[in-house]
Order: structure tokens, then sequence, then C-alpha cells
């Protein structure tokens, strides 16, 4: 008895509230609701969710356009500096072997001009010598004559009896000689 | 009453008592605790979106981050994979969708608020009546009113024969069948959830009462509760999901000129 009861209470309790029958207000509800979020959504959110996403896509697709326009460039600058590096390089092993040939001729002209100024000195110094010799030989002739004559006046002028005293004649002109020149000193 | 039938010390199973909420003010009939959740979920989620959206940076903070998370799911998981180039034109309304019906299945589990609108059966249905709408207006404009029944209705390339077996079966698919088990699933999906979690949390709380052998078992109804809390999380997504994706189907359909 009791537990028909018990059916019977929880019969009439189930027909009163079947959750499979909608509450009509909640329909509405939940309608209006619906609808008033959508209006938010599409207006402000959607939209502005695509702006973010085109400016992404815009800004990657620049990025990466500037990126490889950055390294072209890069490839463009690196065979330029290879070029001029090489170029560079030519220059500078022409300009050495042109550098040591100009060396070598610098070289050859001052050896050259070396030895002219050798040969000439040399030459001076013959014509500086031979011009004192010149001068010599002549001095020495006048003064050899000058001598002679004073001499065979002073032989003249004694007699020339013996050896002794042709001899102190000799030796007492060379004493004179010696004097002179000591007193000319 | 209930106690009463079933003495003064049994346990009162929950049941679909448990869904009838009474209004908040008495004079004021419709306010009930649904109703009321359903417009926080509005405003909580608008608030969310158009604070991720406003700013709409090309590098997202934290917060647009996860706006974006959400909206690239629906839109590009779901949206542009199922309805091909003109996915745009139903993206405002899928994502919609899809937040309402996840925040107010979510609800189910919040601390305090703990009641998924979508276990009373009024929501669920009037989605599924807007998607209802929603998909035959895109199908008659698309396509024209008679061709467009006339696809339904017969299917092209099928031999002329099935069509007795097959007519009646895409209308009523179509018509009758759709709204009703999208609006069904979602709502008993809730509704079962919502009952598993009093179950094990009301039965856990009548075994304290108990003896001292009930005593001891009560502990593992509540670690029960809490564990199925974690599976109704998934059930939520999942479900929402569900009702998004069918949408999105019922709408490509539509949109294709044969199915």
């Amino acid at each position: 008895m009791h537990l028909f009861n018990f059916a019977e209470e929880v019969a009439v309790v189930e027909e009163r509230i079947n959750p499979l029958i909608p509450h009509p207000v909640e329909i509405v509800v939940g309608t209006i609701a619906f609808i008033l979020l959508f209006l938010v959504l599409k207006s402000k959110v959607v939209p502005m969710f695509e702006k973010a996403y085109a400016e992404r896509t815009a800004a990657i697709q620049g990025g990466m356009e500037k990126a490889e326009k950055a390294q072209l460039e890069a490839a463009r600058a690196l065979a330029s500096y290879n070029e001029q590096l090489s170029s560079a390089r030519d220059e500078s092993s022409r300009l050495r072997e042109e550098a040591r040939v100009q060396g070598a001729a610098i070289m050859e002209e001052l050896r050259a001009k070396a030895q002219e100024e050798a040969a000439r000195i040399t030459a001076a110094a013959h014509a500086s010598i031979e011009a004192e010799r010149q001068q010599a030989i002549t001095s020495l002739r006048n003064e050899v004559g000058a001598l002679a004559v004073d001499l065979a006046s002073k032989i003249v002028g004694e007699a020339l009896d013996d050896q002794a005293r042709q001899s102190r004649i000799v030796e007492r002109f060379i004493e004179d000689l010696e004097t002179s020149s000591d007193n000319r000193r | 009453m209930h106690l009463k039938l079933s003495g003064e010390e049994g346990f009162t199973p929950p049941g679909v008592s448990d869904f009838e909420l009474p209004p908040i003010f008495h004079n004021i009939e419709w306010l009930t605790k649904p109703v009321l959740l359903v417009a926080l979920s509005v405003v909580l989620i608008s608030i969310f979106f158009v604070a991720a959206s406003r700013k709409a940076l090309v590098v997202p903070g934290k917060l647009q981050f996860s706006g974006e998370l959400i909206y690239d799911f629906v839109r590009n998981g779901l949206a542009k994979d199922i309805l091909g180039p003109e996915f745009m034109r139903f993206v405002p309304y899928l994502f919609t969708l899809f937040t309402f019906v996840l925040v107010n299945n979510v609800f189910s589990i919040v601390p305090l608020l703990q009641f998924s609108a979508m276990s009373h059966v009024g929501f669920p249905y009037a989605l599924a009546i807007l998607t209802y709408l929603v998909y035959h207006f895109v199908g008659i404009k698309k396509q024209g009113l008679g061709h467009y029944l006339k696809g339904i209705a017969f299917m092209p390339g099928v031999p002329k024969a099935i069509y007795v077996l097959l007519t009646p079966i895409e209308i009523a698919t179509f018509f009758i069948v759709r709204p009703f088990t999208l609006g069904l699933r979602l709502f008993a999906n809730m509704f079962a959830g919502h009952l598993l979690l009093l179950v094990f949390i009301l039965g856990g709380e009548h075994l304290m009462q108990g003896v001292i052998g009930l005593k001891l078992v009560s502990p593992f109804a509540f670690t029960m509760g809490i564990a199925l809390t974690f599976f109704e999380f998934m059930v939520q997504c999942l479900q929402a999901y569900i009702f998004t994706l069918l949408t999105a189907l019922y709408i490509a359909g539509s949109l294709a000129d044969e199915h």
C-alpha cells in the first residue's frame, strides 16, 4: 500500500513537471539573450578580430617581402664586395709589381749616378794632382834654375883648387839652403 | 512532501523536481535562476570579448590572445573547414552560438552558480529553433524555395524506387528530427550531468549523517562527485562544440546544391 502510494505520488509529480516541456518564457528569454549577444559580437567583436587578422596577415606578408628584399640586397652587396675585393687584390699585386720594377729602375739609376760621380771625383782628383805636379815642376824648375845660377856664380867666384874646397862650397851651399829653408819655415 | 513520503530517515534521490527553481521574487514569475544565468552569460561574454578585441593589435596581449584563441577555434576550426568560401557570413552566428552554449554549460560547475540554463529544455530549444530557421532560410535564399525543397525530398542520384523510402525520411529529418535532436541532445547532457553531480554530492552528504559505516563510505561519494565534475566539464565543452558543429553542417548542407 505504501509502495503504491509512493508510485502514485511520483507519477503526479512527474506529470506536473515534465522536463521535456519547455517554459515559453525560457524560449523567449533564450532567443532574446542570444540575439543580443549575437548583435554585440557581430558588431563589436568579429570586425575587430578580423581587422587584427588582416593587419597581421599584411604585417607578415610585408615582413616577408621586406626580408626577401633585404636578402637580395645582402646578396648583391656580397657580390659587389667580392668583386671589389678581387679587383683590389689585382690592383695591389699590379702595384706591387710596378713598385718592384720602379725600385729596380731607381736602384739602377742610383748606381749609375754613383759610378758617374765616382768617376767624376776620380777625374777631378787626377786633374788636381796633375796640376799640382805641374806647379811643383814649374816652381822646382825655377828654383833649380836659380840655385844652379847661384851655385855656378859661387863656384865661379872662388877658385876651384881642390876637392876639399869644392866639397866645402857644396856643403856650405847646402847648409845655406837648409838655413834659408829653416828661416822660411 | 517528498520527505514524508519516503519516511523520516530516508534519502530523497535528486530528481526532476530539483530542476524546478522558484522565482527569485515572488511577484515576478518569469525571473528565475536560469533566466538570470542566461543574462549573466550574455553580459560576461560581451564584456570579455569586447575587452579582448577592443585594441585589435597585430601582436596580441594575453587577453586578446585568449579571446582570439576561442574565436579562431570557431572561425578556422569549424566554419572555414565546413562552410567553404562563404564561411565568413556565418562566423558571427556560429561564434555566438559556441560561446553562449559553452558559458551556460560551464555555469553548471561554477561554484555558487552551479546550474546550467541548458538543463532547462526551453533554452536549447530556443537555439535549435534559431538554427532551424537559419539553415532553412539560407537554403531557400541560395537555391530558391522549389529547388531547395525538391533537393530535400528527392535526393538526386538515387534510383526512383528508393524515393518511396527515402523521401519521408528526408523530409522528417530536415523538418522535424533535426531541431529536436539538436535541442534535446544538449538539454539531456546538461540535465543528466547536473543530476549525476547531485546524486553523488547530496548522497555523500546524506551518508555523512548515517551510521558509522556509512560515514566511511561518504568520502568516496564526494571523490566521485569531484571526478565527475571534471568529466562534466569535458562534456560541457564537447556539447558546445557539437551544437556548433552540427549547425555548421546543416548550413553547409543548405549551401550545397546537392547534398
